[in-house]
């Protein structure tokens, strides 16, 4: 590693300034440019208009239930995420590939396949549809449906963020925990968790990146009811539909911020890592 | 002499709040198609208003808005909607096949259960340059042509019957209008799925030298972008596309709107409802309506999906199954 990146620095000048000035364009070309235009767009009539949109009756209440989806999805899926990457990284037991398969799964499928098998599973003339009707249980085009469909495409982020990093610190530190007397939880507690606490974080944030943001699978299951089961994103689309312009890139400006302070927070986190000599396996 | 006034006071309260109990809160949800939402943003509140009047209760309208045939599919689906207002009859009779309405659904109310109708028509770049004035010259090498999928979208369901139509006619067989279609199709660069896609292509994107459209949304783009950037062109010949309305009896029944839901759908019918379908460019289904608003909505000559292809039912299966004329005509290219 340190190797190559002498090697690297030992490029002439004009070559690296080459690489570092098609770098720059290309990010400011890709990123810069539409994150500008979004809030060029959302301003272009002032802040009048553009606090006028954000406080309408529908975008509050697509901010709600972006809120409680994500609010619900996120806690679910770091429970279920801690506990599957404790089981995968530390214990031997069969089927395991198979399930380190099936977490990647909703990764693998289109968010829009996701939604539709939810249709296929609850809509009226779904398998347990008619089950769902007769006890008079709504989940599809309403909250439980968004939700459920928001957890399922955001199931892998936090698990996928810590089956590496556990795997890689072995499993030493709680043996020796254990043969010090500690018991299961106090193992957990003690030293599993506090080893992982970085890696959690940023697998958190990513999750609720993506559980606000998610388009395809929600929008196959809303059922696009304006002020009852709009998302944010989706409230962004019918705007710019209606050629509410500034309306539409307002909402959408909100989930511009939402990017910029997630990757603030996940450089922080990962300077915070590496202060701590806590390594972070994304990616692996 | 204290204890009466409190009682009368009790007694006060009492009879407020079984007022207040007499006076329901309803909602009812209102499936639509994509483009019908400035309409029903209108219309919405002077219903409201008229429930209070009538009845004591305060109706909440909700609105659900996208592609007619994706809404159909997501009431068939489980989508609990009070009344579906869609934009072509075969959305409509899909929740028939599936027993949510019965058959007859279209004959419930005046005109076959269509409100109102719009037409297909076209918009070209200022000017006209290229001189488009027929379905013909659609057909013409060198024209670039927006039309949404028909597949996917009645507005461009409408504009495929509607070229197809006016071959028929005008005395021509199925061949020509097979050849005419086809070479229209050609001309298509990009197929939007719906009708709003298809103006954001031509008129944001500016892509294409005409935009083959319904009536009401034209009158939406000039009121949006401007009334001098676009010419209005009437095709000498033209389809009536009806736009159906129907309460789902199946939610309903259940949900106990019946009532509300059907008052909601006669009072389209109405005089004032009429009068607002006009001023946003849909086609009044009352004469009297009709007369004051030709200026903007002027006679056309107009022919139905029926006088043409039998049925709705038909041209679907002929024209737009997979495998139908479309996905021939189409693929060829």
């Amino acid at each position: 590693m340190s190797q190559s990146t002498r090697i690297a620095t030992h490029e002439s000048r004009s070559v690296t300034l080459l690489f570092i000035g098609v770098a720059l364009v290309y990010l400011l070309l890709f990123l810069g440019l539409p994150l500008f235009a979004v809030f060029y767009q959302a301003l272009s009539k002032g802040w009048g208009l553009y606090w006028a949109a954000l406080q309408e009756a529908d975008a509050l209440s697509a901010i709600k239930l972006t809120l409680i989806a994500s609010g619900i999805a996120v806690p679910c899926n770091l429970v279920f995420g801690i506990a599957a990457a404790w089981a995968i990284a530390k214990f031997e037991f069969k089927g395991k590939s198979l399930l380190i398969t099936l977490i990647d799964l909703p990764f693998a499928v289109s968010p829009v396949v996701s939604g539709l098998v939810y249709v296929l599973l609850f809509g009226a003339q779904g398998w347990f549809g008619h089950w769902l009707q007769a006890h008079d249980i709504k989940l599809l085009f309403a909250v439980p449906g968004i939700v459920l469909a928001t957890i399922f495409v955001t199931f892998p982020f936090i698990a996928r963020e810590l089956i590496p990093l556990m795997q890689a610190q072995g499993k030493e530190e709680e043996e020796a925990a254990v043969s010090l007397g500690a018991s299961g939880w106090q193992t957990f507690t003690r030293v599993t968790l506090p080893n992982v606490k970085w890696g959690l974080l940023y697998g958190v944030i990513l999750c609720n990146a993506r559980a606000m943001g998610e388009f395809g699978a929600v929008s196959v299951v809303s059922g696009h009811i304006r002020g009852m089961t709009n998302t944010m994103p989706l409230h962004v689309e019918i705007l710019y539909n209606e050629y509410n312009f500034v309306a539409a890139f307002a909402v959408a400006s909100l989930l511009a911020l939402l990017a910029v302070v997630t990757l603030l927070v996940k450089s922080l986190i990962e300077w915070q890592a590496r202060r701590s000599g806590e390594p972070l396996h994304h990616g692996a | 002499m204290k204890f009466p006034i409190k009682r009368l006071a009790l007694l006060g309260i009492v009879v407020m709040l079984s007022n207040a109990a007499f006076a329901a809160d309803v909602s009812i949800l209102n499936a639509s198609y994509d483009v019908s939402r400035e309409f029903y943003k209108k219309y919405n509140p002077t219903f409201v208003k008229y429930w209070k009047q009538k009845t004591g209760d305060n109706v909440t309208i909700n609105q659900s808005h996208g592609g007619s045939s994706k809404q159909a599919r997501a009431v068939v689906d489980g989508l609990e909607a009070d009344v579906v207002t869609m934009n072509q009859s075969i959305d409509v009779d899909i929740l028939a096949q599936k027993q949510l309405i019965p058959v007859n659904w279209a004959e419930r109310l005046p005109n076959g259960s269509a409100p109102f109708s719009s037409t297909s028509i076209f918009l070209v770049r200022h000017g006209n340059p290229k001189g488009i004035r027929s379905w013909a010259d659609l057909a013409k090498p060198g024209i670039s042509v927006i039309i949404a999928n028909p597949k996917t979208s009645g507005n461009g369901r409408y504009a495929y019957l509607a070229a197809w139509g006016s071959v028929i006619k005008q005395g021509g067989k199925a061949v020509q209008a097979r050849e005419l279609v086809g070479k229209i199709f050609a001309n298509v660069p990009v197929l939007e799925t719906g009708g709003r896609g298809a103006t954001t292509t031509f008129v944001q994107r500016e892509i294409g030298d005409v935009l083959v459209t319904f009536e009401n949304e034209v009158g939406l783009i000039k009121q949006e972008y401007g009334a001098d950037k676009f010419d209005l062109v009437y095709p000498p010949l033209s389809i009536v596309a009806e736009l159906p309305v129907s309460i789902v009896d199946k939610v309903v029944d259940k949900r106990g709107t019946r009532k509300v839901a059907e008052a909601y759908l006669q009072q389209l019918y109405t005089p004032a409802a009429q009068e607002l379908a006009a001023q946003f460019e849909l086609r009044p289904y009352d004469a009297v309506i009709a007369k004051k608003h030709l200026a903007t909505l002027p006679a056309l000559k107009l022919f139905t999906v029926s006088e043409v292809f039998g049925n709705a039912q038909q041209a679907q299966t002929e024209h737009f199954k997979d495998g139908g004329v479309f996905d021939q005509l189409y693929s060829r290219k």
